[in-house]
Protein backbone atom coordinates (compact mmCIF):
# COMPACT_ATOMS: atom_id res chain seq x y z
CA UNK A 1 0.00 0.00 0.00
CA UNK A 2 2.89 2.25 1.06
CA UNK A 3 4.40 1.66 -2.66
CA UNK A 4 1.00 3.26 -4.24
CA UNK A 5 1.43 6.24 -2.21
CA UNK A 6 5.15 6.86 -2.89
CA UNK A 7 4.24 6.36 -6.54
CA UNK A 8 1.17 8.38 -7.24
CA UNK A 9 3.12 11.17 -5.14
CA UNK A 10 6.16 11.21 -7.31
CA UNK A 11 4.17 11.42 -9.96
CA UNK A 12 2.42 14.22 -9.24
CA UNK A 13 6.19 15.98 -8.11
CA UNK A 14 7.46 15.01 -11.13
CA UNK A 15 4.38 16.30 -13.45
CA UNK A 16 4.98 19.24 -11.84
CA UNK A 17 8.75 19.88 -12.29
CA UNK A 18 8.12 18.89 -15.63
CA UNK A 19 5.22 21.32 -16.69
CA UNK A 20 7.66 24.08 -14.81
CA UNK A 21 10.53 23.38 -16.84
CA UNK A 22 8.41 22.81 -19.79
CA UNK A 23 7.25 26.66 -20.10
CA UNK A 24 11.11 28.16 -18.89
CA UNK A 25 13.20 25.93 -20.45
CA UNK A 26 14.98 28.01 -23.41
CA UNK A 27 13.21 31.28 -22.47
CA UNK A 28 15.30 34.06 -23.61
CA UNK A 29 15.95 36.45 -20.74
CA UNK A 30 17.49 40.48 -21.49
CA UNK A 31 19.75 42.82 -20.09
CA UNK A 32 18.89 46.27 -21.01
CA UNK A 33 21.44 48.45 -22.02
CA UNK A 34 21.44 51.23 -18.96
CA UNK A 35 21.28 47.92 -16.50
CA UNK A 36 24.06 45.99 -18.72
CA UNK A 37 27.37 46.36 -17.22
CA UNK A 38 26.00 47.35 -13.54
CA UNK A 39 23.81 43.38 -13.09
CA UNK A 40 25.57 40.65 -11.71
CA UNK A 41 24.98 37.63 -14.60
CA UNK A 42 24.61 39.95 -17.63
CA UNK A 43 25.87 42.93 -18.35
CA UNK A 44 29.71 41.10 -18.09
CA UNK A 45 31.63 42.18 -21.42
CA UNK A 46 33.49 39.46 -22.76
CA UNK A 47 36.03 39.82 -25.55
CA UNK A 48 37.57 37.89 -28.71
CA UNK A 49 40.43 36.20 -26.56
CA UNK A 50 37.81 34.61 -24.26
CA UNK A 51 35.38 32.80 -26.76
CA UNK A 52 37.71 32.45 -28.94
CA UNK A 53 36.38 33.87 -32.22
CA UNK A 54 36.01 37.94 -33.37
CA UNK A 55 33.19 39.91 -32.07
CA UNK A 56 30.18 39.62 -34.62
CA UNK A 57 29.87 43.81 -36.25
CA UNK A 58 26.17 43.47 -34.85
CA UNK A 59 26.23 40.43 -32.27
CA UNK A 60 27.41 37.17 -31.53
CA UNK A 61 25.80 34.19 -30.28
CA UNK A 62 27.40 32.26 -27.63
CA UNK A 63 26.77 28.97 -27.48
CA UNK A 64 28.01 26.80 -24.22
CA UNK A 65 27.96 22.62 -25.04
CA UNK A 66 28.74 19.51 -23.56
CA UNK A 67 28.85 15.67 -24.51
CA UNK A 68 25.55 14.63 -22.91
CA UNK A 69 23.51 17.35 -24.23
CA UNK A 70 20.16 16.20 -26.14
CA UNK A 71 19.09 19.61 -27.57
CA UNK A 72 22.67 21.08 -28.05
CA UNK A 73 22.56 19.74 -31.77
CA UNK A 74 19.05 21.73 -32.40
CA UNK A 75 20.74 24.47 -30.35
CA UNK A 76 23.27 24.65 -33.44
CA UNK A 77 21.28 24.72 -36.02
CA UNK A 78 18.81 27.31 -35.19
CA UNK A 79 21.93 29.82 -34.26
CA UNK A 80 23.46 28.67 -37.50
CA UNK A 81 20.24 29.05 -39.02
CA UNK A 82 20.14 32.72 -37.59
CA UNK A 83 23.83 33.77 -37.97
CA UNK A 84 23.69 33.02 -41.67
CA UNK A 85 20.49 35.08 -42.17
CA UNK A 86 21.01 38.34 -40.27
CA UNK A 87 24.16 40.32 -41.18
CA UNK A 88 27.26 40.69 -38.73
CA UNK A 89 26.32 38.08 -36.33
CA UNK A 90 28.26 35.33 -35.25
CA UNK A 91 28.00 32.13 -34.13
CA UNK A 92 30.25 30.19 -31.31
CA UNK A 93 30.26 26.86 -29.68
CA UNK A 94 31.98 26.53 -26.47
CA UNK A 95 32.75 23.07 -24.94
CA UNK A 96 31.66 23.95 -21.19
CA UNK A 97 33.67 21.09 -20.22
CA UNK A 98 36.61 22.58 -21.36
CA UNK A 99 36.13 25.92 -20.12
CA UNK A 100 35.23 25.44 -16.65
CA UNK A 101 36.64 28.38 -15.29
CA UNK A 102 34.48 30.65 -17.69
CA UNK A 103 31.86 28.05 -17.09
CA UNK A 104 32.04 29.34 -13.17
CA UNK A 105 32.60 32.70 -13.85
CA UNK A 106 29.38 33.04 -15.95
CA UNK A 107 27.70 30.82 -13.73
CA UNK A 108 26.31 28.39 -16.89
CA UNK A 109 24.92 25.67 -15.16
CA UNK A 110 23.04 23.49 -17.82
CA UNK A 111 23.90 22.98 -21.43
CA UNK A 112 22.96 24.47 -23.75
CA UNK A 113 23.12 27.88 -22.67
CA UNK A 114 23.19 30.83 -25.42
CA UNK A 115 24.69 34.06 -24.29
CA UNK A 116 23.41 37.52 -26.81
CA UNK A 117 26.38 39.80 -27.00
CA UNK A 118 25.84 42.91 -28.51
CA UNK A 119 29.01 44.65 -30.81
CA UNK A 120 30.56 45.29 -27.73
CA UNK A 121 30.75 42.13 -26.44
CA UNK A 122 28.40 43.11 -23.85
CA UNK A 123 26.06 40.04 -22.27
CA UNK A 124 22.43 41.14 -23.26
CA UNK A 125 20.47 38.14 -23.25
CA UNK A 126 20.62 34.55 -21.68
CA UNK A 127 18.79 31.23 -22.25
CA UNK A 128 19.61 28.10 -20.72
CA UNK A 129 18.15 24.69 -22.68
CA UNK A 130 16.99 24.93 -26.46
CA UNK A 131 15.71 28.56 -27.14
CA UNK A 132 12.98 29.23 -29.93
CA UNK A 133 14.34 30.88 -33.20
CA UNK A 134 12.01 33.76 -32.72
CA UNK A 135 13.36 34.46 -29.10
CA UNK A 136 16.86 34.57 -30.87
CA UNK A 137 15.65 37.18 -33.58
CA UNK A 138 13.77 39.12 -30.64
CA UNK A 139 16.92 39.12 -28.70
CA UNK A 140 18.98 40.27 -31.94
CA UNK A 141 16.24 43.09 -32.51
CA UNK A 142 16.81 44.64 -28.83
CA UNK A 143 20.03 45.39 -29.28
CA UNK A 144 19.45 48.62 -31.61
CA UNK B 1 15.58 3.64 -44.96
CA UNK B 2 18.48 3.45 -43.03
CA UNK B 3 18.91 -0.10 -40.61
CA UNK B 4 19.28 -0.54 -37.37
CA UNK B 5 22.82 -1.48 -37.67
CA UNK B 6 23.91 1.60 -39.45
CA UNK B 7 22.09 3.91 -36.98
CA UNK B 8 24.76 2.06 -34.26
CA UNK B 9 27.63 2.47 -35.88
CA UNK B 10 26.82 5.69 -36.54
CA UNK B 11 26.14 6.48 -32.99
CA UNK B 12 22.93 8.60 -33.65
CA UNK B 13 19.46 6.94 -32.67
CA UNK B 14 16.40 7.71 -33.19
CA UNK B 15 14.91 10.38 -30.49
CA UNK B 16 11.88 8.35 -29.54
CA UNK B 17 13.15 5.56 -28.79
CA UNK B 18 15.10 6.43 -25.44
CA UNK B 19 11.28 8.14 -24.33
CA UNK B 20 9.57 4.43 -24.75
CA UNK B 21 12.25 2.89 -23.01
CA UNK B 22 11.45 5.77 -20.78
CA UNK B 23 8.02 4.81 -20.53
CA UNK B 24 8.45 0.91 -19.88
CA UNK B 25 11.08 2.04 -17.15
CA UNK B 26 8.65 3.73 -15.62
CA UNK B 27 6.15 0.82 -15.30
CA UNK B 28 8.88 -1.54 -14.53
CA UNK B 29 10.09 0.80 -11.18
CA UNK B 30 6.72 1.36 -10.27
CA UNK B 31 6.24 -2.26 -9.87
CA UNK B 32 9.49 -2.39 -8.08
CA UNK B 33 8.14 0.24 -5.49
CA UNK B 34 4.96 -1.84 -5.51
CA UNK B 35 6.46 -4.92 -4.68
CA UNK B 36 9.68 -3.17 -2.29
CA UNK B 37 10.51 -5.66 0.15
CA UNK B 38 9.37 -8.87 -1.65
CA UNK B 39 11.22 -11.37 -3.91
CA UNK B 40 9.39 -10.36 -6.49
CA UNK B 41 10.55 -6.55 -6.03
CA UNK B 42 13.92 -7.37 -5.61
CA UNK B 43 13.44 -9.65 -8.77
CA UNK B 44 12.33 -6.96 -10.65
CA UNK B 45 14.92 -4.47 -9.72
CA UNK B 46 17.43 -6.84 -10.71
CA UNK B 47 15.95 -7.27 -13.86
CA UNK B 48 15.65 -3.20 -14.77
CA UNK B 49 19.35 -2.68 -13.23
CA UNK B 50 20.48 -5.38 -15.53
CA UNK B 51 18.98 -3.53 -18.64
CA UNK B 52 20.26 -0.17 -17.41
CA UNK B 53 24.04 -2.46 -17.11
CA UNK B 54 23.52 -3.32 -20.80
CA UNK B 55 22.31 0.25 -21.95
CA UNK B 56 25.33 1.98 -20.25
CA UNK B 57 28.61 -0.80 -20.79
CA UNK B 58 27.63 -2.13 -23.82
CA UNK B 59 25.68 0.31 -25.71
CA UNK B 60 22.11 1.29 -26.55
CA UNK B 61 21.65 -1.25 -29.17
CA UNK B 62 21.80 -4.39 -26.49
CA UNK B 63 19.23 -2.20 -24.73
CA UNK B 64 16.36 -4.32 -24.05
CA UNK B 65 13.49 -1.85 -24.64
CA UNK B 66 15.63 0.06 -26.99
CA UNK B 67 15.60 -3.72 -29.67
CA UNK B 68 11.91 -3.60 -28.72
CA UNK B 69 11.29 -0.05 -30.11
CA UNK B 70 13.40 -1.11 -32.83
CA UNK B 71 12.26 -4.51 -33.70
CA UNK B 72 8.41 -3.98 -33.36
CA UNK B 73 7.66 -0.04 -33.07
CA UNK B 74 10.16 1.64 -35.37
CA UNK B 75 8.97 -0.13 -38.56
CA UNK B 76 5.44 0.75 -37.94
CA UNK B 77 5.95 4.51 -37.54
CA UNK B 78 7.05 7.71 -39.42
CA UNK B 79 10.67 7.83 -40.21
CA UNK B 80 12.03 11.05 -37.19
CA UNK B 81 12.33 14.31 -38.49
CA UNK B 82 16.11 14.08 -37.09
CA UNK B 83 18.50 12.03 -35.54
CA UNK B 84 20.06 12.35 -32.17
CA UNK B 85 23.41 11.60 -30.60
CA UNK B 86 23.61 8.29 -28.69
CA UNK B 87 25.65 10.02 -25.87
CA UNK B 88 23.39 11.25 -23.86
CA UNK B 89 20.81 9.16 -23.35
CA UNK B 90 23.72 6.18 -22.47
CA UNK B 91 24.87 8.69 -20.27
CA UNK B 92 21.65 8.72 -18.28
CA UNK B 93 21.23 5.27 -18.87
CA UNK B 94 24.55 5.27 -16.49
CA UNK B 95 22.85 7.06 -13.94
CA UNK B 96 19.87 5.06 -13.77
CA UNK B 97 22.18 2.14 -13.33
CA UNK B 98 24.26 3.69 -10.16
CA UNK B 99 20.54 4.19 -8.67
CA UNK B 100 19.83 0.78 -8.65
CA UNK B 101 23.20 -0.44 -7.77
CA UNK B 102 22.82 1.52 -4.90
CA UNK B 103 19.24 0.24 -4.10
CA UNK B 104 20.24 -3.00 -4.36
CA UNK B 105 23.05 -2.89 -2.58
CA UNK B 106 20.71 -1.25 0.29
CA UNK B 107 18.31 -4.24 -0.23
CA UNK B 108 21.02 -6.87 0.53
CA UNK B 109 22.14 -4.68 3.85
CA UNK B 110 18.77 -4.29 4.98
CA UNK B 111 18.04 -0.58 4.01
CA UNK B 112 14.55 -0.67 2.76
CA UNK B 113 14.39 3.09 3.29
CA UNK B 114 17.29 3.84 1.56
CA UNK B 115 16.51 1.28 -1.59
CA UNK B 116 12.73 2.93 -1.56
CA UNK B 117 14.59 6.51 -2.05
CA UNK B 118 17.10 5.57 -4.93
CA UNK B 119 14.02 3.77 -6.78
CA UNK B 120 12.17 6.79 -6.02
CA UNK B 121 14.79 9.26 -8.13
CA UNK B 122 14.98 6.67 -10.55
CA UNK B 123 11.50 6.56 -11.29
CA UNK B 124 11.14 10.08 -11.38
CA UNK B 125 13.94 10.34 -14.08
CA UNK B 126 12.41 7.72 -16.63
CA UNK B 127 9.20 9.42 -16.26
CA UNK B 128 10.55 13.00 -16.89
CA UNK B 129 12.00 11.27 -19.91
CA UNK B 130 9.60 9.85 -21.05
CA UNK B 131 6.57 12.90 -20.50
CA UNK B 132 8.75 15.27 -20.78
CA UNK B 133 12.04 14.44 -23.13
CA UNK B 134 13.67 16.11 -20.19
CA UNK B 135 17.16 14.07 -19.67
CA UNK B 136 17.82 14.39 -15.97
CA UNK B 137 21.28 13.08 -16.25
CA UNK B 138 22.29 15.23 -18.76
CA UNK B 139 20.86 18.27 -16.83
CA UNK B 140 23.00 17.25 -13.62
CA UNK B 141 25.85 16.45 -15.85
CA UNK B 142 27.78 19.91 -16.05
CA UNK B 143 26.82 20.75 -12.43
CA UNK B 144 28.74 17.40 -11.66
CA UNK B 145 31.54 18.23 -13.81
CA UNK B 146 31.79 21.87 -11.57
CA UNK B 147 32.03 20.65 -8.57
CA UNK B 148 34.18 17.80 -8.98
CA UNK B 149 36.99 19.35 -11.02
CA UNK B 150 36.87 22.67 -8.79
CA UNK B 151 39.66 25.02 -8.29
Amino acid sequence: MNGIIIVIAILIFATAFGLWYRTNNGRMQTVAIHTAGAAEHGGEILDARTIGVDLGARATLVQFSSAFCQPCRATRQILDEVSGMVDGVVHVDIDAEANLDLVRALDIRRTPTVLVLDKAGRIRGRASGLPRKVDVIAALGDLD
Amino acid sequence: MTTATEVCTRVSIDPRGPRFGGAITTVVLAIALFTMGTAVGTAVLTWQTIVFGLGAFVGLWAQPYGWVFRTFISPRIPVPAALEEAAPPRFAQLVGFCFLAIALAAILLGGTLIATIAVAFALAAAFLNAAFNFCLGCEVFLLFKRLVRSG
